[in-house]
């Protein structure tokens, strides 16, 4: 495409008068970066995008970087956090009759891992990774809707905060991560434990809610000029259809979660048997989200690697339109699966069967991104760097866990194996080698567009390598104790089963995967510091986030790239199209149309504001206070109504008036 | 890296109304995730509905009335509503702000009759299952309901200020037009599920 097509009057929407009518103030016209030299541009676009200076300012901050910086540690506190539960409950488990920890302990440890790793880690941290890339790779200057985006952070912190500090006064949720009723009901689920759990997911969920509205919004309205559906890099697809998933699928578990608080609080009966309720109800309306909840952690994984395999086997990705059009249909067919998690409840017999062919059937789409990659890899001239060992460290241990995957969706063997180790083996194959393992492979990725520092390659590989072997010493031998009939959640056995030296095995790989993490860690403080500098694109990639300097400015892109390929870096090396005419005086972006990405609107983006956070404060005091008394809702009411019209109410800048 | 313009976009226009504005898909995102949200809470009432042969579990019928005439106001709201849209797309202010007065008053006029709403469901949410689910649905909706008539009221207000002539104020007015066609939309089938199912059983 040439940029002669973008401008060609023909194909802009209808009704584009650039004098606007009606009774509106005339805009207050101010400079724009028409012809302006580049020192100038930086120092009006500077001075428009930062974040204010001082704490007030930090909080008050909208920029998606920051945010998404913010998120990202956070995210990877609660990593740290949650790993260390597993580490204590497999010093407990790493032989028979240890007293270490009491079974009452031992059910909030098992329940804080699991809601940590998946609510305050997993789907944070992709959502993170997305605030930070999405922005940038679809060459734009923030996320759509940056104040909430900044709310949606707010409201995670206060939600980890809450179900971490309960836990540290002994009202850890210790109903499972999924809290089955009646177990979780108010009949056999005393105290606040239970209603911690329901709560701490009402608030995560709103958080990853507006962040998915927020990404949609940035995909479809945002893009830079020419970038058309058939040009958004994969990685941006995979978000996309994630947020989607997320927009669908999360609404259940706050239904779910509310479902159940209403039982404990308020006397309701939905999933009380004796008054006309259904237990299983409440599995049915949590699987419905929790089956599209692996695929929230694994598209943007996927996503991920097929970023990262371009780059380093030096070509495009093999079968673009097919990894997309993959992407589509497991968004779909997540859907589709969730009685698989149900098949030891007793359900009749053809629905059974329908949900073992959807439970296969998912396995296409999937096997195609596969063979898509490999494909990549194959036709291109491959430079091993740490990334890419992440990738394979990916294909290995996915692989394995979808294998056990399909072997778990035929009904009699789950039936066999429900509820032990092969279960936890499995999900720990597909969750770690699907998303974690791609993640890790993104840090390295993108840690020097973040720093511009790069990471150490020697204690990169070192990293792999301790990783991979710590990982599958842990997790691969728990298939074969699964098989031997050991049952998941049990805070002991007893010598004679026979289970201590394969446990023991077991713990030490988990120490050893923990000790990768520390190494990790160590890592990314010492590139943060003393890394090599990165400049702009140290991996010479060829997606837009690599045309800006490393870390990016505050606004991004001096001038919004014209985009002209699905890897534009690639397709132009001497000079980057780009677009001029936007004020630098105010938060101006473009706005383009949703299939064409033509250029549509100048549009203003929201400046810092405090509000996001009191509002956010507002919310989770309520939340709080409603695990207490359902006048919580009432006496909340107020102050949220309030936050919430100070954050609306226009201050007067240019970026509210016009 | 090195740039060239190839492209001058300062003639765009700095708003537009509907789908051009990311606002408008960021209302649409907000619609789908509720109305999720009300599919699930109906999916979960008819479940519990096709699960007990005997449902209604013996309570007295819903007085449907006062649903009826909250359905009924909610369906004339719409015509003052779509000629708001017609004034706020031509970003005439005097009536906009008519169309706004109005469509603040026609919001809390069902909310009144909505009080009346819950004593006539003829049963609490704590005396079973049934109850509870029709309660739970009612309060969804109202919910729903009190947070876009709030939303209503303060835009009112800011198009009664200096604020309001502004290309992105006459978008937000549209984009509260969509978003009450949502909350009657919604309206339709609860009404159905609260005091007509049951009087199939």
């Amino acid at each position: 495409m040439s940029s002669a097509d973008l401008t060609n009057e023909r194909d802009l929407p209808p009704g584009r008068e650039t004098s606007a009518t009606g009774d509106i103030a005339p805009e207050r016209d101010g400079p724009r970066d028409t012809g302006m030299d580049d020192a100038s541009l930086h120092r009006w676009l500077a001075r428009t995008w930062r974040t204010p200076p001082g704490i007030i300012g930090a909080l008050s901050s909208v920029d998606h970087k920051v945010i998404a910086r913010r998120y990202l540690i956070t995210a990877f506190l609660f990593l740290c956090l949650g790993g260390l539960n597993a580490v204590a409950m497999r010093v407990q488990l790493s032989g028979p009759q240890r007293g270490l920890i009491g079974p009452d302990l031992y059910n909030q440890l098992f329940t804080m891992h699991g809601v940590t790793m998946m609510f305050l880690f997993a789907v944070p941290i992709v959502q993170a990774t997305g605030i930070y890339l999405v922005p940038l790779m679809v060459g734009t200057r923030n996320i759509a809707f940056p104040r909430l985006n900044a709310f949606g952070y707010w409201v995670y912190v206060s939600g980890g905060l809450f179900a971490w500090v309960s836990f540290a006064l002994s009202m850890g949720p210790d109903v499972g991560w999924f809290a089955y009723v009646p177990l979780s009901g108010p009949e056999f689920g005393p105290g606040k434990r239970a209603d911690v759990w329901a709560q701490m997911i009402t608030y995560t969920e709103v958080s990853s809610l507006a962040v998915a509205v927020a990404t949609i919004v940035t995909v479809l309205k945002q893009r830079a000029p020419g970038m058309s559906l058939d040009k958004i890099p994969l990685y941006v697809w995979a978000l996309l259809v994630t947020s989607f998933v997320v927009v669908f699928a999360m609404p259940a578990v706050m239904i779910t979660s509310t479902f159940l608080i209403l039982d404990r609080l308020v006397g309701t009966h939905i999933f009380n048997p004796a008054e006309g309720g259904d237990a299983l109800l409440f599995q049915h309306l949590f699987w419905f989200f929790g089956h599209p909840e692996v695929y929230i952690i694994f598209l943007p994984a996927t996503g991920m690697v097929s970023s990262i395999i371009p780059a380093f086997a030096r070509r495009p990705a093999f079968g673009h339109l097919g990894l997309v059009l993959s992407l589509i249909a497991v968004g779909f067919l997540s859907f589709g699966l969730w009685v698989h998690h149900m098949f030891a409840t007793g359900l009749p017999k053809l629905g059974a069967s329908f949900f073992t062919a959807s439970s296969m059937l998912i396995a296409i789409p999937n096997g195609v991104q596969i063979f898509c990659w490999l494909a990549t890899l194959w036709e291109g001239r491959p430079v091993i760097r740490t990334p890419l060992l992440f990738v394979f460290g990916f294909f290995f241990t996915f692989v394995i866990g979808g294998l056990t995957g399909v072997m778990l969706a035929s009904v009699p063997l789950d039936l066999q194996v429900h509820d032990t180790y092969f279960v936890v083996a499995h999900f720990h194959y597909v969750l770690i080698g699907g998303s974690v393992f791609p993640l890790l492979g993104a840090a390295y990725f993108w840690f020097p567009k973040i720093t511009g520092r790069m990471m150490s390659e020697r204690l990169g590989r070192w990293h792999f390598w301790l990783a991979m072997i710590g990982f599958n010493a842990a997790f691969f031998p728990m298939h074969i104790v699964g098989l031997w009939g050991m049952p998941r959640r049990v805070y002991t056995y007893p010598a004679e089963l026979g289970w201590g030296n394969i446990n023991l095995f077991i713990s030490a790989g988990a120490v050893l995967f923990f000790v990768s993490f520390v190494l990790f860690a160590f890592n990314l403080v010492h590139g943060a510091l003393r890394g090599t500098p990165a400049g702009d694109n140290p991996w010479d990639a060829g997606t837009l986030e690599w045309a800006t300097s490393s870390p990016p400015p505050s606004y991004n892109f001096a001038r919004i790239p014209v985009v002209t390929n699905v890897e534009p870096l690639w397709a132009e090396r001497e000079a980057l199209p780009v677009a001029a005419g936007l004020r630098v005086d105010a938060r101006e972006l473009i706005v383009s149309t949703v299939a064409e990405a033509h250029p549509d609107v100048r549009e203003k983006s929201a400046t810092p504001s405090i509000w996001p956070l009191l509002a956010a404060i507002a919310v989770g005091a309520t939340f709080l206070y409603s695990i207490f008394t359902p006048w919580a809702i009432i006496w909340g009411a107020a102050p949220i109504a309030v936050t919430l019209v100070g954050w609306f109410w226009p201050k007067g800048d240019p970026e509210d008036e016009e | 890296m090195n740039q060239r313009p190839v492209l001058d976009i300062s003639d765009l226009p700095t708003f537009g109304h509907g789908p051009r504005s990311p606002t408008w898909w960021g209302t649409l995102g907000f619609m789908a995730l509720e109305g999720t949200g009300f599919a699930l809470a109906a999916g979960a009432y008819l479940y519990l509905a096709t699960l007990w042969p005997n449902w209604r579990l013996s309570a007295p019928v819903p007085n449907h009335w006062p649903g009826t005439i909250v359905t009924l106001l909610l369906v004339v709201s719409l015509v003052p509503n779509h000629i708001l849209n017609g004034y706020a797309k031509r970003c005439a202010m005097g009536p906009v702000r008519i169309g706004m007065v109005v469509m603040s008053l026609l919001g809390l006029a069902p909310l009144v009759v909505r009080w009346f709403e819950f004593p006539a469901l003829n049963i609490y949410w704590d005396t079973n299952a049934y109850g509870s689910m029709i309660w739970v649905l009612l309060g969804l909706h109202t919910t729903h309901l009190i947070t876009d008539v709030g939303d209503t009221i303060v835009l009112t207000v800011l198009m009664f200020t200096h604020h309001g002539y502004s290309g992105r104020r006459f978008g937000d007015v549209g984009d509260n037009v969509f978003y009450w066609d949502f909350v009657v939309l919604t309206w339709i089938p609860i009404y159905l599920l609260i005091y007509w199912l049951p009087r199939l059983g």
